[in-house]
């Protein structure tokens, strides 16, 4: 779309850019690479894969590469655990330029065989980095006789940074954890597997215990406060239930195809969502009694929380919000979140929407908006600032520009604070977006 | 989180747990931020820039600009010219930065990718500079890719055109910004005409004006480094941040090269001072002076918080060098000393200084925090010093801990604060004392919990 909104940006990237107006006309590009010299904001396969299976608490994670691919994940995820911390530690191999010359199958193998001698693993997941697809080690071989000489799992998980975006990361966990799963034929029990929540500042635990007081079973966890053992009897499950539809809808497919398991998508982020995800996940459940404690606990949760959130309320109606987040799906559940405090949102954008999801927020969102897909510093600063947006919702580097714009921020990613999901959950997101927006800071600033 | 790690010692082969470095790129990247007007590149997957950006942003607190050559499957393959090609220019069309700063990684290094001829056959706007370093991350750690940051823009940049400028270069390696700013004041205080390179400060210390500068004001100057050349002497401040950009610069330019401790503690900001002195004629200014009295006096009134105190330290090599001489100056006992860095001279440099101070420590290059953590469960020490990651430690074994140098993830204002420098030295006192005494006071039973210490 040609507009005086797109003066200043990268011809290549007008496509990925869109103004929503309702007559219709007009389509955001996504699910594309991003443009070379771009300052994308976007990881990469590793980075995808890893950040789904790190939650695992129990496993042990070997990074197969140089060391930076190791440093920089290490514990960052912010994902908590209720028992074992094995999941806390960094375990690399270190390549050095030998290693690249002569292979790194002898150093992978050492790697495998230290922690296999030492610390009585159930699971160990090997990470291949950018290097590991170019030297051509060949990681399945390595694994497949380290389980066989331990009688242990030990999975490859092919995530060459190289080959695709985050997104295909994601794809490689999801083919690591149904290997984990396996091929054995289980006999099914009523309950269900959460898929995609990975338990940052506790989030599952909320959500576990709505379901637990509805009714409904929990078989797993994949992947926040994960076990291994748990996650082999995930095929049992009569449900699956998939909170981060970017990373899961994935597996779910596989699981519904391989093992019967049917899904269905939710999300807990914000009181609508939480409310409709109640109902379907006990609806699909086929459940009456599960209905009907669902609709229990969400009056009573609602209640316990309406005066506060109406306090917020005051405080925020009228507001601006821009958001950069890493999936369309969470993106939709901000929006509206944002809607309830009584917050409009100017601009949205994620690092790896699909083209339905973008539809989804054309359709949710005012005239004006503008979406973005895979966007840089420059073109967030340029619409923040020409939107006029009082806070901005993303990850860390998205941090210090809102920041450096003088205006609020709120951590929707790793390092969120406090847990933000569920009926306590749309209170924190209020008081934290009350805490930034109307601190006395923003006086001094502008 | 550390409950574990074993206490005896096992040699390992093929293992790195909790590592005490990061790689290559990461250290180019905060190198060519020291640059102004200089946007850095990233030559390989998008992740590696993402994290890099992630990595510093949290240190600092502040923007991080860095592009990428954005590689896919096909680039693997067919080499990453091309996205380099279109990199330059997107990024001149559409970021207009003065210079751009590319550093290599493993992936890009290891298909053997060439930077030089890239750039030559690259459409580079009349005025603009483009220059690169070789950072594959399988070798060194991240100061070396700060090291060869640092060599590249002199390789590229530095001229020697027969003219002095009267001028004295200063490198000052990895450090803060306002470490950096500190060794500015130094030196105006002085009143010695410098060139100093890098320079974060102004970059990643950048006041607030409620505008987002793409390109804060701070940095040195392209034409300054080219000015380097001209220089009459090269201070290298940490010989493994420092040393390969001075060398390089005496090789190209003929300009001579002095390399010294990163001025931390007062014996190494003693050196630092007279050689400038020595060098430049120029006097120690009588503030200067003064500050230095101020330490002393302060090493005075609370030599008896540390003394005796056995010290675990971790973290890059040319802090722990400058480090292990002040702890050991203040009369501290310096136990155990691991950097993740690569390097004998290190363990030779530390082993000297220890057995010139009657200590029996342990001391490993290369090494990472679960070898230290095993050597603290064997013989604890006092305290421990380092980056962020050893509170694990801390927690885990119930040992004081100062942060300090690189990353720290958890604590803010440390960026702007300095260590180096004679204030630096008292602030590090502070640090020390304070966590020794807070613990001391934590643990007091109430009959023995004092009002003044």
């Amino acid at each position: 779309m040609d507009s005086k909104y797109l003066n200043g940006i990268l011809e290549e990237r007008k496509d990925f850019i869109f103004c929503n107006s309702k007559d219709g006309g007009g389509k955001l590009k996504c699910e594309k690479d991003s443009v070379a010299g771009s300052v994308s904001q976007r990881a990469c396969v590793y980075c995808g894969a890893r950040v789904v299976l790190n939650p695992i608490t129990d496993a042990f994670h070997i990074v197969h590469g140089p060391i930076g691919c190791a440093s920089y994940t290490w514990d960052i995820r912010g994902s908590l655990s209720s028992g074992p911390e094995v999941y806390r530690n960094s375990f690399s191999t270190d390549l050095r330029e030998q290693d690249v010359i002569f292979g790194g199958v002898k150093k992978l193998t050492a790697a495998i065989d230290e922690i296999a001698s030492r610390f009585s693993p159930k699971v160990i997941f090997v990470y291949a980095t950018c290097i590991v697809g170019v030297i051509g080690d060949d990681i399945e071989t390595v694994c497949r006789m380290a389980e066989k000489k331990y009688g242990i799992r030990v999975i490859p998980v092919q995530s060459s940074g190289f080959a695709g975006n985050k997104s295909m990361g994601y794809k490689a966990a999801c083919h690591a954890l149904l290997r984990l799963m396996g091929d054995q034929k289980h006999s099914k029990v009523k309950g269900v597997n959460f898929l995609g929540d990975f338990n940052l500042a506790g989030e599952i635990w909320i959500i576990h215990q709505y379901l637990k007081t509805i009714g409904v079973n929990v078989i797993s966890k994949i992947t926040g406060d994960g076990r291994c053992d748990e996650i082999m009897k995930a095929p049992a499950a009569s449900l699956n239930i998939v909170q981060c539809a970017g990373s899961m809808t994935y597996l779910a497919r596989e699981m519904e195809e391989k093992y019967g398991i049917p899904f269905v998508k939710v999300s807990f982020f914000g009181l609508e969502d939480t409310r409709m995800s109640l109902l379907r996940i006990a609806e699909a459940l086929g459940d009456p009694e599960a209905v009907k404690k669902a609709r229990q606990l969400i009056f009573v949760e609602e209640l316990k929380i309406q005066s506060r959130l109406d306090y917020y309320r005051k405080r925020l109606q009228g507001k601006k919000a821009a958001i950069y987040v890493g999936g369309g799906f969470k993106a939709i559940s901000l929006i509206k979140q944002f809607a309830d405090l009584g917050i409009r949102t100017v601009m949205v954008g994620t690092q790896t929407g699909r083209a339905d999801e973008y539809e989804e927020i054309r359709n949710i969102t005012e005239e004006g908006t503008v979406i973005l897909d895979d966007t840089n510093p420059s073109e967030l600063v340029k619409f923040i600032q020409e939107k006029g947006a009082d806070i901005l919702v993303g990850g860390v580097k998205e941090r210090p520009l809102a920041y450096k714009l003088g205006i609020a921020f709120c951590d929707h990613n790793h390092e969120r604070k406090h847990p933000l999901c569920g009926f306590e959950g749309a209170v924190n997101f209020a008081k934290e977006i009350n805490l930034s927006m109307n601190s006395p800071v923003w006086k001094l600033v502008n | 989180m550390l409950d574990a790690t074993p206490k005896e010692y096992v040699e390992r082969s093929g293992l790195v747990i909790n590592p005490a470095k990061t790689c290559q790129p990461v250290g180019a990247m905060y190198a060519a931020l020291g640059i102004h007007k200089c946007l850095p590149h990233s030559h390989g997957s998008q992740g590696c820039c993402a994290y890099h950006r992630k990595f510093l942003t949290r240190n600092f607190r502040d923007p991080v600009m860095a592009s990428t050559s954005s590689f896919t499957e096909g680039a693997a393959v067919f080499g990453g010219g091309n996205n380099l090609k279109t990199a330059i220019k997107n990024v001149f069309a559409i970021y207009n930065p003065d210079i751009i700063a590319i550093h290599t990684t493993c992936l890009s290094e290891t298909i053997g990718d060439d930077i030089p001829s890239f750039i030559m056959g690259a459409q580079i706007p009349e005025g603009k500079y483009v220059i690169h370093a070789n950072t594959p991350s399988y070798v060194g750690s991240h100061i070396t890719g700060f090291s060869n940051m640092v060599k590249g823009m002199v390789k590229y940049l530095s001229v020697n055109n027969k003219k002095s400028n009267g001028k004295f270069n200063v490198i000052p390696g990895f450090i803060n910004p306002g470490d950096m700013r500190e060794i500015k004041r130094l030196l105006n205080a002085m009143g010695v005409p410098f060139i100093l390179f890098p320079d974060t400060s102004g970059v990643l210390d950048a006041p607030m004006t409620g505008k987002f500068e793409l390109y804060p004001k701070g940095g040195a100057r392209v034409e300054d480094i080219i000015d380097a050349g001209n220089s009459t002497a090269t201070l290298a401040l940490g010989s493994f941040a420092s040393a390969d950009g001075a060398y390089e610069l005496e090789k190209k330019c003929k300009v001579p090269q002095k390399v010294l401790k990163t001025p931390i503690g007062i014996k190494a900001t003693d050196d630092f001072l007279m050689t400038v002195s020595k060098l430049t004629g120029r006097e120690i200014p009588e503030e200067v002076e003064e500050e230095r009295g101020q330490l002393v006096d302060v090493m005075v009134d609370c030599h008896y918080h540390y003394h005796g105190k056995s010290v675990a330290l971790f973290g890059d090599p040319d802090l722990l060098i400058a480090l292990t001489e002040f702890t050991i100056n203040l009369g501290m006992i310096p136990k155990y000393i691991v950097t993740g860095t690569p390097g004998d001279s290190f363990e030779n440099e530390i082993k000297e200084m220890l057995d010139a101070a009657g200590i029996e420590g342990k001391v490993k290059a290369l090494g990472d925090l679960f070898t230290l953590h095993q050597w603290m469960k064997e013989e604890p020490v006092d305290l421990l010093m380092g980056g962020t990651h050893g509170k694990y430690i801390a927690r885990a074994e119930d040992v004081p801990f100062v942060r300090i140098g690189f990353p720290i993830l958890d604590r803010s204002v440390h960026s702007y604060l300095p260590i180096t420098g004679y204030r630096g030295a008292m602030r590090v006192i502070e640090m020390i004392s304070n966590a020794l005494l807070d613990r001391q006071d934590r643990d007091a039973a109430d009959e023995d919990m004092e009002l003044i210490m």
